[in-house]
């Protein structure tokens, strides 16, 4: 057991665990965080998809002893009361079944936006590409994406 | 329509709420079973709650478990329609588990919508009718004068009263009775047809949501558990010092196999359930028992454990199939004659499915916390799961560990995916037991190797098909040898063929024969059982006799169907004719059947009948000199009669022609001595967001009853498909998955 300092969603942590424990349970298990899911532990599925400093990364295969970094994770995504464009656009196009990896598709579509705020569907078949969606929402994620995408560019003209 | 009667008990109170107002309970037992669909399940009583606070905030329990069909969203508008209330003033609420107030809150076979829809009418109407009961005393004037809508009751005159002013008056009014109540014209409906967003949508978007997987019970320990990776075999030993002297191990323990938590009352689970013998962890988190698990050396009793083998099955049905024979199941008074005709055209091919698993996004999981007898306490049980049939598992707890069904509490949480797995309740057999031997509330995780390892598969098999065209290019025979697997000598979910597929039903000279084989490797149901398998079979070659005769795929498919009618009157579980030909049409139509396609590139047709749904498919494919092929477009025409919520509609259609997609492209289970070969999703990918073609949904509102759309998308995406690579490419394709034949789905 080793003692780590983490910075999820903005706060401090601590906690005492296994240096080998991957974030996944770490947030799951020990920080009551169940947004972020399990759905393989090999990286295949990307149901775990989470931040570090921006970047999607797979927690499923991430030793806690091993990050470096600000981690963010859905329920750290929006700011405040405030929605982030992709949970809106995700709500306003209906993109849940069952709802299960839709966590992890919106931080990898929220690592895209931030580095490319005009995604083609390629970029976006690109970022999403380590995310199964087993219910078959893929039609409604690329169309979510783009309207995320337009509405961030609308903020920027404006702004 | 409905000869079971109504019961007119009473059925509201009214309850003081919080910051003062007044609630109307509107529990009226209704039972809406259809007597030709009550294949699935039991009839039973259904019973619903409509709640109107003061401020207007409507309430509405949705009764049947969410697996990602919607049901959750589709049952509760039907209500809010009949109501008159605006959706924006309803709450979802999904309903506790209590079959004395809401019958048989299930999930399957496609039935929620089938068997509720009447129901919820019936709740709404009579809410309304007490409503305007109210209003009429309240405002003094004549009931045949005032309407409902947007949450108001509305006099001719342009007065009115809100919901909320109204609700406590309501809650005194009479219950009218089925003879009274009215349903609102179809025409004039404003909520039932539009695209409604799911209700779970923002907690989803925001991590909030509870799966089964994310249950915190007080004082919960975690648990892993692990079978013999040959099905059937037991644990004798294991390196238990070892195990419990890791870090964050509480305990582990072997598990004897225990068939009486199989026993089950609905006929299509009974003895699926059963423990399975294997080794327990129980630890203080997740990663903690999964690590324990790695390291667990296990000495096995193999002597009753699976022997099965997929390539040794391969080659057994095929020698049945060259040997002929079978259970005849059907036969076409002049099947033979007309096969060694030599005026005719003869065809035969041999067909092939895999085993595939459900894998669920969320493995299985369950978490219980058993309380055993006290002086003076029955021993007592609570259960938190995500599960099709949430209530089942009370009988396991009765059954394996004699604890009364009235002490076992069960919450049914949201589910990760379902499918078909979700029905069964294995892992919450194994849950229960590991808290009952370990005296501590657990919660078990699967693996997604334990996920993939303990499915329930969707049965593999193989059809030996052969038919004859006449001179003047009209079918002539069809002759389908279905080779598949029983246990115990009972044929398993989803394997067989039931005599009520096409062309039989509209084509007399058929037979139909049939040989099943054993399997110890557990088998279940998988969205739309037999017919995602069976369509791919009689669909494909429906289209290879179409092409001997030298047809036009559409035209000989609509000929098959005969004049306009039903097959059985008035059955909707039955092929409506007229209805299969629209759909074919109309999908034929906006797909541009016919047209000049570009070298590499074809159209492909399917069609088929289940779950009371018509639907056709056209898919459009390229396909290069490497066989990567890609599904650039999918048009589909289907019929459900009218939708309910075009958007939850239309997400179904377009998810069950990706999992039809992904699913043979890429999948297939197979067993090794007995042990499956695939470990995770490295073995067994599932289609990525790439390979996802344009669907194009067409909806025929036809006046019939709305019926489920859970499944029926699925079964005529897959020769769609291997149709349009033989248009393409000249190369018929006769085995799932296409990955075995070299294909590689870009």
């Amino acid at each position: 057991m080793s003692k780590f300092t983490l910075s999820v969603n903005g706060e401090a942590l601590e906690i005492d665990v296994a240096a080998e424990m991957p974030l996944l349970w770490v947030l799951r298990d020990k920080f009551k965080l169940t947004g972020t899911k399990f759905g393989c532990g090999i990286a295949q599925c990307g149901a775990c998809t989470v931040h570090i400093d921006g970047v999607a990364v797979r927690s499923c295969v991430l030793p806690i002893s091993a990050v470096v970094g600000a981690v963010t994770t859905i329920e750290g995504l929006a700011q405040g009361d405030e929605l982030h464009p992709l949970q809106s656009a995700w709500i306003n196009h209906d993109v849940p079944q069952c709802g299960y990896c839709q966590a992890g598709q919106i931080m990898s579509a929220a690592a895209l936006l931030s580095n490319n705020s005009e995604p083609s569907d390629e970029d976006i078949d690109q970022a999403l590409a380590g995310n199964y969606c087993r219910c078959g929402t893929y039609i409604r994620i690329r169309k979510a994406v783009h309207s995320a995408a337009s509405f961030y560019n609308a903020e920027k003209r404006s702004g | 329509m409905n000869s079971k009667k109504i019961s007119r008990r009473s059925l509201f109170k009214i309850t003081a709420i919080a910051g003062g107002g007044l609630v109307l309970k509107l529990s009226l037992p209704v039972s809406a079973m259809e007597d030709d669909v009550t294949t699935l399940v039991k009839s039973s009583e259904l019973n619903f709650y409509v709640q109107i606070a003061s401020d207007g905030q409507i309430t509405i329990y949705a009764p049947n478990p969410e697996m990602g069909q919607g049901i959750k969203t589709t049952l509760p508008m039907i209500i809010a329609e009949e109501m008159g209330a605006s959706w924006d003033d309803v709450e979802v609420v999904l309903a506790p588990i209590d079959p004395v107030k809401f019958g048989l809150q299930g999930s399957g076979g496609s039935m929620s919508v089938t068997r509720n829809f009447d129901a919820m009418r019936r709740m709404g109407a009579s809410a309304r009718e007490m409503l305007i009961g109210a209003a009429s005393e309240l405002m003094e004037v004549e009931r045949g004068d005032l309407k409902a809508e947007a949450s108001q009751v509305i006099h001719g005159s342009g007065r009115s009263m809100t919901f909320g002013q109204l609700a406590s008056v309501a809650a005194q009014q009479p219950v009218p009775v089925l003879e009274q109540l009215s349903f609102k014209d179809p025409r004039s409906y404003s909520i039932i047809g539009t695209s409604v967003g799911s209700v779970d949508n923002l907690v989803i978007a925001t991590g909030q949501s509870k799966f089964g997987i994310d249950v915190d019970a007080p004082g919960m320990k975690f648990a892993s558990y692990t079978r013999c990776p040959r099905p059937g075999g037991k644990a004798v030993s294991f390196n238990k010092a070892e195990i419990k002297a890791l870090a964050g191990v509480i305990d582990a323990f072997i598990l004897q196999p225990d068939a009486r938590s199989g026993k089950a009352s609905m006929a299509f689970l009974d003895g699926l359930a059963a423990l399975q013998g294997g080794v327990a962890i129980v630890g203080e988190d997740t990663w903690s028992v999964f690590a324990a698990k790695a390291k667990l050396q296990v000495k096995w009793d193999e002597s009753q454990a699976s022997t099965d083998q997929w390539s040794k099955m391969v080659s057994d049905a095929r020698a049945i199939a060259a040997k002929g024979g079978g259970e005849v199941k059907l036969a076409g008074p002049s099947v033979v004659e007309a096969l060694a005709d030599s005026s005719n055209r003869v065809l035969d091919g041999f067909y092939e499915f895999p085993y595939v698993a459900h894998v669920c996004m969320e493995p299985m999981n369950c978490t219980v916390d058993f309380k055993k007898a006290a002086v003076g306490k029955p021993a007592s049980m609570e259960i938190w799961l995500g599960s099709q049939f949430p209530n089942q598992v009370k009988e396991i707890a009765e059954n394996m560990l004699g604890v009364k069904q009235e002490n076992v509490k069960v919450h049914g949480l949201r589910m990760g995916g379902g499918f078909g797995r979700r029905a069964v309740h294995d892992f919450a057999a194994e849950a229960m037991a590991i808290s009952h031997q370990s005296g501590l509330p657990v919660k078990l995780t699967w693996t997604r190797t334990d996920d993939i390892h303990n499915d329930y598969f969707r049965v593999g098999g193989f059809e030996n098909m052969k038919g004859a065209v006449s001179p003047d290019g009209k079918l002539a025979a069809w002759d389908q040898h279905y080779i598949g697997f029983a246990d115990k000598g009972k044929p398993v979910i989803g394997s067989g063929l039931r005599g009520n597929e096409l062309p039989m039903v509209a084509f007399d000279n058929a037979s139909i024969r049939q040989t099943m084989m054993p399997v110890a490797t557990a088998c279940g149901a998988w969205r739309a059982p037999g017919s995602n398998t069976n369509a791919f079979v009689e669909q494909s070659f429906i289209h290879e006799l179409a092409n001997l005769a030298e047809r036009d795929h559409v035209e000989f498919l609509t000929e098959l169907m005969g004049s306009r009618r039903w097959i059985k009157e008035g059955n909707i579980s039955a092929l409506n004719t007229g209805r299969a030909i629209d759909v074919i049409k109309l999908a034929a139509a906006k797909a541009g059947w016919g047209r000049t396609m570009p070298e590499g590139t074809g159209l492909g047709l399917a069609f088929y009948f289940c779950h009371a749904a018509h639907v056709a498919e056209v898919a459009e494919v390229s396909v290069d000199a490497e066989r990567n092929f890609n599904v650039k477009r999918v048009t589909v025409a289907v019929d459900v009669g009218p939708i309910i919520n075009m958007s939850g509609a239309i997400n179904q259609v377009q998810g069950s022609i990706v999992d039809g997609l992904s699913t043979m492209a890429l999948q297939e289970i197979t067993m090794q001595n007995g042990r499956i070969e695939q470990d995770n999703f490295h073995q067994y990918p599932v289609m990525r967001i790439a390979s996802t073609p344009e669907i194009d949904v067409h909806f025929i509102q036809s006046d019939n009853k709305p019926t489920g759309l859970g499944e029926p998308a699925l079964p005529p995406l897959a020769p769609a498909v291997t149709n349009a690579i033989f248009a393409a490419t000249g190369d018929r394709i006769r085995s799932m998955p296409l990955s075995r034949a070299g294909y590689k789905l870009v």
